[in-house]
């Protein structure tokens, strides 16, 4: 077995050649079918309304248009659903209104849809939409998460509030974390905004459908990543359409980062559109309909507190969080801000109490739902930051109070105060390692010389634990999921010994073609160019949940190897067969199936073929065929775990901050492809130091989204970026899956806002500015205003 | 409809076109040549980046009238004949450089540009040279290490995986 191509070797990715060469087939991209049409959607211009009437008489007579859709046309279908059924701290469920195809009565956000055209180009059908007269009777716009729970000013007006929920975790530990805050030596109290990101992948959504009537099925072509989710979601939920007469294909994907997980409207609609036109039709989103219409992330207000005795031990954390859910509940929306948020706010520590309270927030915003790190980094920021405040008034090193607090390696299984079991990790050499690689040592050194060029550098510290590999369905069931979170794998063997893996993840941008191949290569000993990955497309793979939550690997990759060990399991009684010996006496290594104790063997290519031509085969005892599926649930979330830190400079004269040096050492288990691990961290990082530093999905009072395109919306470009650490040595293996991975998807994103956020305040207090906080992103504006008004 | 007629990647190609219609259209529509993307509304992103005489040139901003008669080159243009990677694609594979692949195209014409000007850029001519092109992947360290090393220069010291 070429050891370049195994697990853990830095195999250059395959999918990188059509890339490279402009081949890739994002959707946009397929060639147009013969009878393709285009649907362009009429957008609310403002953030509340009510819809009088809409006349679409003269854009329906308009040249080139096939048909003229709203709301109307789906008063009979159902909504878009929450995927996460959550019930408030006194046992009532959540508030759950329809979340329609288009929009139906009243227009809710900037960018709600309320018609579609469909016409013969795009153009005619842009000019129709145009045409379509809609009077809208604007209302005031519900912006803020607070002052929207005492409005009697409804987003629905059918559920009489704008508090989706009222979510306590643990709500039996309340009282004990109350009193631990009330009798503790110190309190440490901190407010702060998670500011609210617009995902922005690269490539924008875009769906294309087409209709059969000869066999009534449906194909749609879109940008997601996980196609049978969609397909579950609208079939399911949606439209009605059975399964089996639906193929939802999600070719080459440019990025997701969340916002390509849920199923939106637009979908539904060219569906609708290609069997009443019989015609394929195709929507691509331009970046605006992007900034307004995809599902944004963050957006919390939180107050955190930290209650430590007299020599920093931690007592309790207690936080209250009002989490922005936008005007419509998206698929993830709910589960967001409590189960992948309130679960991790006992942080890496063993800190007997913690209560969380969140209440989420109907506001006429775009969906708010999960994006890189998804209700993590919100829990990582919180604690991250109050802890170093705490640090600064305790008089205590902010590493070493985290150390003092820290769960150490032996005491793993550990039963967190949030209600997870970590199952491994090990904090301090993660730290030990961070000190080292970063050469923390070195940066009395570093400060003098930025402090001899006049800039304040500052060091900022932080560690965080997540959970990933979302998730065992058993567990996620009692907590509300309205889905089972495993995911699936089938391997093929062909007669001619070359393989096609089907898995349920889905890649864009993961290197999933190339990995995947390692691992099955690894465990067969055979050339991992001789196995093809296929993903995104229903008609193709058994089933799968998709990619997010940094779960392709742990889950996926784990029923790829049950699905591998299947077929060795077959192959060693096809192999005992054809060498005349018990399977219990056949051993497997390196692509040889061989008798114990004798020198007689058989490759696993001759398994193969005889698998496929079974002359003298005892067909009685095994099927023809060298195929097989599994699908694996997890046992529990995957605890990857990291130590950054992080030094910036900051221009008194301007507030002005730079990432000098940026290092992220990470726990991720075990690693298949270090190369590809690295890399997932350095996009994290890059999206992390954005948040921190520049991005802001910015609403005024009215509902305009004033940061709507790339020109008011601030992307990290390369130049606000540095190199990175980046380190992954200090793994400690998942104990319950078969590969001992952990997922790096989101880890960057999670540990690095924080890391910057405290290494700005470090260095405004080396500058002898009392700054305790600035809210993100740190924008020169900010802290510029905070060292002056100091 | 005006007939426009240029060279595209070597070859000679002429369509009819509306006054209106921007190169990146003309590229990814009439001439399928969908290497090109479109990422953005307001001519941000580059990922349309292109090259017009040499020049690098974002294909959104661009009506395909005004290319009349040009020397255009595309993302599907870079390969060698027998389809091998040129140096700056082979280092962007080499260097883990892209990981979606929507930003790349761009990211590979605006590199080869930068190369052409400034053979051996810095780190930090890098990154200032990239200011137009937008990935949101990759967090740039492996398309900088990636560019750098397609100059020639060693960029073993550069934190690697
Ligand atoms: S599409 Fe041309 S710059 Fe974005
Ligand atoms: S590789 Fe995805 S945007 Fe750059």
């Amino acid at each position: 077995m070429p050891k370049d191509t195994g697990i853990g070797a830095s195999t250059r990715r395959r999918e990188d050649v059509r890339f490279l060469k402009g081949k890739g087939q994002y959707t946009d991209d397929i060639p147009p079918a013969h009878d393709q049409a285009a649907a362009v959607f009429a957008r609310s211009t403002v953030a509340n309304g009510v819809i009088k009437s809409i006349d679409t008489s003269v854009a329906e007579s308009m040249p080139g248009v096939l048909a003229v859709f709203t709301g109307a046309d789906f008063a009979d279908v159902g909504g878009n659903p929450a995927g996460w059924l959550i019930n408030s701290r006194d046992g009532e469920p959540m508030k759950e209104p329809k979340r329609p195809v288009l929009a139906h009565g009243k227009v809710r956000h900037v960018g709600d849809a309320y018609a579609a055209v469909i016409a013969e180009t795009e153009k005619q059908a842009r000019d129709a939409v145009e045409a379509i007269e809609a009077d809208i009777e604007e209302l005031p716009a519900i912006m803020d998460v607070k002052a929207a729970l005492t409005s009697d000013n409804f987003v629905h007006d059918e559920i009489g509030t704008n508090q989706c929920f009222d979510w306590g975790w643990i709500e039996d530990n309340r009282r004990a974390t109350d009193d631990a805050i009330k009798g503790a030596a110190h309190v440490t109290t901190l407010e702060l905004v998670n500011n609210r990101l617009v995902p922005n992948a690269m490539e924008p959504r875009c769906s294309m459908a087409s209709y059969k009537e000869s066999s009534d099925e449906y194909t749609l072509h879109t940008t997601s990543q996980n196609p049978h989710l969609t397909r579950l979601l609208i079939s399911a939920f949606v439209m009605g359409i059975p399964e089996n007469k639906l193929t939802v294909i999600a070719p080459d994907v440019g990025g997701g980062f969340g916002s390509k997980i849920y199923h939106y409207g637009e979908e539904a609609l060219v569906l609708a559109a290609a069997k009443r036109v019989g015609r394929t039709v195709k929507w691509t989103s331009d970046r605006t309909e992007a900034f307004l219409t995809d599902a944004h992330g963050r957006d919390h207000v939180t107050k955190i507190e930290l209650a430590t005795d007299a020599e920093g031990n931690f007592l309790a954390f207690r936080t209250e969080t009002y989490a922005n859910v936008g005007a419509y509940l998206s698929n993830f929306a709910t589960a967001t801000p409590t189960f992948l948020h309130g679960t991790l706010m006992a942080g890496n520590y063993t800190v007997p109490n913690v209560y969380v309270n969140v209440k989420a927030v109907f506001t006429n915003t775009a969906p708010v739902d999960a994006y890189r790190g998804a209700g993590r980094p919100e829990a990582t920021y919180s604690l991250e930051r109050v802890i170093d405040k705490c640090a600064r008034e305790l008089g205590m090193d902010p590493i070493a109070l985290r150390r003092k607090n820290f769960i150490k390696p032996d005491q793993y299984p550990f039963a967190s105060a949030a209600g997870l079991e970590y199952d491994s990790g090990n904090y301090d050499a993660l730290m030990d390692k961070m000190e080292e690689v970063a050469d923390v040592a070195g940066f009395a050194a570093r400060r003098k010389a930025s402090e001899s060029k006049g800039m304040l550098r500052g060091f900022g510290v932080n560690a965080y634990v997540e959970a990933c590999g979302i998730a065992p369905s058993n567990l996620v069931g009692v907590l509300g999921s309205r889905v089972g979170l495993y995911d699936a794998a089938t391997v093929r063997v062909n007669a001619t010994g070359n393989l096609s893996v089907m898995v349920g993840a889905h890649s864009h941008g993961q290197g999933h073609e190339t990995v995947f191949p390692q691992i099955v290569s690894d465990m067969l000993g055979i050339d991992a160019q001789s196995i093809d990955i296929v993903h995104g497309d229903t008609s193709k793979i058994p089933f799968g949940m998709g990619t997010y939550g940094s779960r392709s690997l742990a889950v996926c990759g784990s029923a790829v190897v049950r699905a591998t060990e299947k077929i060795i399991a077959k192959a060693k009684k096809i192999a005992g067969h054809m060498l005349e010996a018990a399977d219990t006496d056949i051993e497997f290594k390196d692509g040889q199936f061989s008798v114990v104790g004798t020198n007689k063997s058989v490759s696993f290519g001759e398994v193969a073929l005889k698998a496929y031509i079974p002359h003298n085969f005892p067909i009685e005892d095994i099927e023809p065929g060298l195929e097989e599926t599994a699908f694996y649930d997890p046992a529990n979330f995957t605890f990857p775990s990291g130590a950054y830190c992080c030094e910036v400079e900051v221009d008194p004269d301007t507030g002005k901050v730079r990432v000098d040096r940026m290092t992220a050492v990470d726990d991720f288990g075990n690693v298949m492809n270090p190369m590809i691990v690295t890399g997932q961290v350095h996009g994290g990082l890059g999206q992390g130091i954005g948040q921190a530093l520049l991005e802001a999905a910015r609403y005024n009072e009215d509902g305009q989204l004033e940061s709507a395109s790339y020109m008011d919306y601030a992307m990290p470009r390369a130049d606000d970026l540095p190199f990175y650490i980046v380190d992954h040595s200090q793994g400690t293996p998942c104990t319950h899956n078969p590969l001992g991975a952990k997922g790096c998807g989101e880890a960057g994103a999670i540990g690095s806002p924080p890391t910057v956020v405290n290494a700005v305040i470090d260095a405004l207090q080396s500058g002898g500015k009392n700054v305790t906080h600035i809210d993100m992103p740190l924008t020169p504006h900010r802290v510029w205003s905070a060292m002056n008004n100091a | 409809m005006t007939k426009v007629e240029m060279t595209v990647n070597g070859k000679q190609v002429s369509r009819d076109v509306e006054g209106q219609t921007l190169l990146v259209s003309m590229l990814r529509e009439d001439l399928r040549l969908t290497g090109t993307h479109v990422g953005c509304d307001t001519s941000q992103c580059g990922a349309c980046v292109v090259h017009v005489n040499g020049k690098s040139v974002k294909a959104c901003t661009m009506f395909a009238i005004e290319a009349d008669g040009a020397d255009i080159k595309t993302i599907e243009g870079m390969a060698g004949s027998d389809g091998s990677l040129s140096v700056i694609q082979s280092a962007f594979q080499e260097h883990h450089g892209l990981q979606c692949g929507f930003c790349t195209p761009g990211m590979v014409m605006t590199a080869a540009n930068l190369l052409k000007d400034n053979p051996k850029p810095t780190e930090a001519e890098v990154r200032h040279y990239l200011q137009g092109n937008i990935c949101r992947c990759t967090g740039y360290h492996n398309i900088v290490k990636a560019i750098m090393a397609a100059s020639g220069q060693d960029v073993s010291a550069i934190a690697a995986e």
